[in-house]
């Protein structure tokens, strides 16, 4: 069992920096390998371990296939991912310049899923840090900031990493007010900010030429040759390599000794105090980091589309992220991950491509109703109804974390254990949580 | 011995309501004290004073020497005290390894940058927590549950890890919330001899609160009395199991009228007459 960390080191190979396999949403995917398999064999040596100890046994085992199911699984997404570019063009998609967008909504999930998903702490602003990070970069490099009107143009990627960090900043100054706050309160308080932060740029129209947004935002380039707007397979591979840094990051984050100050905190705040835990500190930084991450993304996205203004960051942003959040499995950094691609393929490509065959159904003799029907406009509508679908069906999200799993199982070995009384109050107490949790 | 947290004149006020009121307290370094009481008589609130998750409305509380007052709970932990909840307060949704390595979190040295770094010091740290931590659980008798999580462990073993996760904050002073309360005779005697083992092979001080007047009078060198957030009694169990005060406090007044002579034969403690109101 103390072989725990020794485990071949998962150090990132080339462009694969999720390498670290699918089932990494606990932080330590590869743990359970070794021991389960010792386990496993001491099983099948010995047939006469306790009824208890086997069950544990027999459920690391199924633990372990899963993994390497997850393993398989990542490997084939991994490829899907890094050959889309060409399987688009092959395949004649044209959805490079849906897949981009969506790319840099994935990489805003993640970083909220720091917040929500992993702190526990409900932020329905976030979109405020979008938008600081794309408007960093325009004040940097646009020509209708004051501060490149006097000279002072910043190149791109230094403007990336200073849009990074400011955004980590004002993950800070919006965090500390929040801090004495949870639940319902905290949920407002960052409505407000995430309302406030868009107008403040609308109405700064000295910084940021207010509703007329800004343009030429700066591009990244390798040397003197730029990336284009047009150049959407570049740019795809550059928000891929962003997107496989922001994973492997946070992946470290929820597996290190703050990852795990931060789900106590999430479970328990007075008990997590009680433990050692600052609870300020810790906080902050999961404002912080969280609100680090749509720095980048912010950053790119007003590269990609070289223009910016404040209505990009309103409200329905925030609230389609805290979806993507949930929808994927909330904490579970892959189920996020699948979340975004999902809901941003829904958002971007497929409501248009719906739209579209219905408006070719309607040449048919007979659907010539269908022409007035367009589902572009009742878009929201869709989206609303998916949600609530798939709150009923699966609260737990599309891929709860396997750890999830595997203790519901779990469960039963745990359970013959107990005094009777007891026993019946704590399953009506774990039931009783199970729907509160499917609530969050 | 030399005490190792010490009260003087502990107080708390919440509006109207005086839960502690002026309470004079002392235990020594490796000593077994308890605190008891009828339900409302300010025991928790005078923990939650210790550990800091209320702060003293008058009075001091001082930590081997140091002052607690305004001290944060975080603080508190790393100064070397910790503690367990009367209604058990686990990381339910975490592994029993998670919450023990949670209650590492003030002696480990990580920084951020570090753990994503993942530097070779810090491999090495979260090694030896983790193997700590398979220690703690195997020494509060949960061996191989590690992967189990918290709110799927039966009632007793959930006791049990909150008492190695407040071990892990390496404490010198062990605040036990009621550790017995809700468990069978069996269940009681595991956990009684538990906390016997926490003195003799990890050298702590332990402060419980507890209903079980059996578990009380066994394992305690002092017993406190409060009732109504003022202390009646203080003494060995011997003492406090014939204090006229304490009959009175648990069974009414006219109780306290028959054991009374036995109580005067027996020797009327002295630190004790101190505290008669």
């Amino acid at each position: 069992m103390d072989d725990r960390r020794s485990t071949p080191d998962d150090r990132p190979a080339g462009a694969g920096v999720p390498a670290r396999e699918g089932a990494g949403s606990d932080g330590r995917p590869t743990d359970g390998v070794a021991g389960g398999m010792a386990v496993a064999a001491a099983d099948t040596v010995s047939r006469d371990v306790p009824e208890a100890r086997r069950a544990t046994a027999s459920q690391r085992w199924a633990e372990l296939s899963e993994q390497r199911r997850n393993r398989v699984l990542f490997a084939v997404f991994a490829i899907f991912v890094l050959a889309y570019p060409l399987i688009d063009r092959g395949l004649g998609w044209n959805r490079m310049g849906s897949m981009n967008p969506i790319l840099v909504f994935v990489l805003l999930a993640l970083g909220l899923n720091i917040v929500v998903g992993f702190a526990g702490l409900l932020d329905l602003g976030y979109a405020a840090f979008f938008a600081i990070g794309g408007y960093t970069v325009a004040f940097l490099t646009a020509p209708q900031s004051p501060l490149v009107q006097r000279g002072f143009q910043t190149d791109f990627w230094v403007a990336l990493i200073v849009a990074f960090v400011v955004a980590a900043v004002f993950g800070v100054i919006l965090g500390a007010p929040t801090l004495r706050l949870r639940g319902d309160y905290l949920a407002i308080v960052t409505l407000a900010f995430g309302e406030i932060v868009p107008r403040t740029f609308l109405n700064l129209e000295g910084l940021t030429n207010g509703s007329k947004g800004m343009n030429p935002i700066g591009r990244p380039h390798a040397g003197d040759v730029e990336l284009l707007a047009s150049d959407q397979v570049p740019w795809y591979y550059l928000i891929l390599a962003i997107l496989a840094f922001s994973i492997f990051v946070i992946n470290r984050l929820h597996g290190s000794r703050l990852g795990r100050a931060w789900m106590a905190m999430r479970e328990d705040e007075i008990a997590a105090a009680s433990m050692g835990i600052d609870l300020v500190k810790t906080k902050l930084l999961a404002f912080s980091l969280g609100a680090s991450f749509s720095g980048f993304g912010g950053a790119m996205y007003a590269s990609m589309l070289q223009f910016i203004d404040p209505f990009q960051f309103d409200f329905s942003i925030s609230i389609m992220l805290l979806a993507m959040v949930i929808l994927g499995g909330i904490g579970n950094l892959w189920g996020v991950l699948f979340g975004g691609l999902l809901m941003g393929a829904f958002n971007f490509i497929w409501v248009e491509s719906a739209a579209n065959w219905i408006r070719s159904l309607s040449t048919n003799p007979g659907l010539g109703f269908l022409a007035a029907v367009d589902l572009n406009n009742s878009k929201l509508m869709l989206f609303g109804g998916a949600l609530v679908l798939m709150m009923l069906l699966r609260p737990e999200g599309i891929f709860p974390s396997a750890q999830r799993k595997a203790e519901l199982k779990g469960a039963r070995a745990a359970i013959p254990v107990t005094v009777p009384g007891i026993e019946e109050s704590l399953h009506d107490a774990r039931q009783g949580e199970q729907v509160a949790g499917g609530g969050r | 011995m030399a005490s190792i947290l010490e009260t003087r004149g502990l107080s708390k006020r919440f509006g109207g309501l005086l839960a502690v009121s002026e309470v004079d307290f002392t235990i020594e370094e490796r000593s077994i004290a308890s605190l008891i009481g009828p339900n409302g008589a300010g025991k928790t609130t005078f923990f939650n004073m210790v550990a800091g998750l209320y702060t003293p409305s008058a009075g001091e509380i001082a930590f081997r020497g140091r002052r607690l007052n305004g001290v944060k709970p975080n603080q508190i932990t790393s100064l070397g005290i910790a503690r367990t909840f009367q209604n058990i307060r686990l990381f339910s949704n975490m592994s029993a390894l998670d919450n023990v390595l949670v209650g590492m979190h003030s002696r480990l040295k990580a920084s951020t940058l570090g753990a994503v770094l993942r530097t070779p010091s810090v491999v090495a740290e979260e090694r030896q927590a983790r193997e700590r931590a398979v220690e703690l659980l195997e020494f509060v008798g949960l061996p191989d549950r590690d992967e189990v999580w918290a709110r799927n462990l039966p009632y007793g073993d959930q006791r049990r890890l909150e008492i190695a996760r407040a071990l892990a904050t390496q404490p010198a002073l062990l605040l036990l919330d009621e550790p017995t309360a809700g468990m069978n005779p069996q269940e009681t005697n595991a956990l009684t001899d538990l906390i016997r083992r926490l003195r003799a092979e990890l050298d702590l001080t332990i402060f419980l609160i507890e209903h079980h007047m059996r578990v009380v009078m066994g394992i305690s060198d002092r017993v406190t009395v409060l009732d109504h957030g003022v202390k009646i009694a203080e003494g060995t169990p011997h003492e406090i199991q014939r204090h006229p005060a304490v009959i009175e406090a648990y069974l009414g007044r006219g109780a306290s009228v028959a054991p009374a002579p036995a109580a005067d034969g027996a020797g009327r403690p002295e630190p004790a007459a101190e505290a008669d109101r």
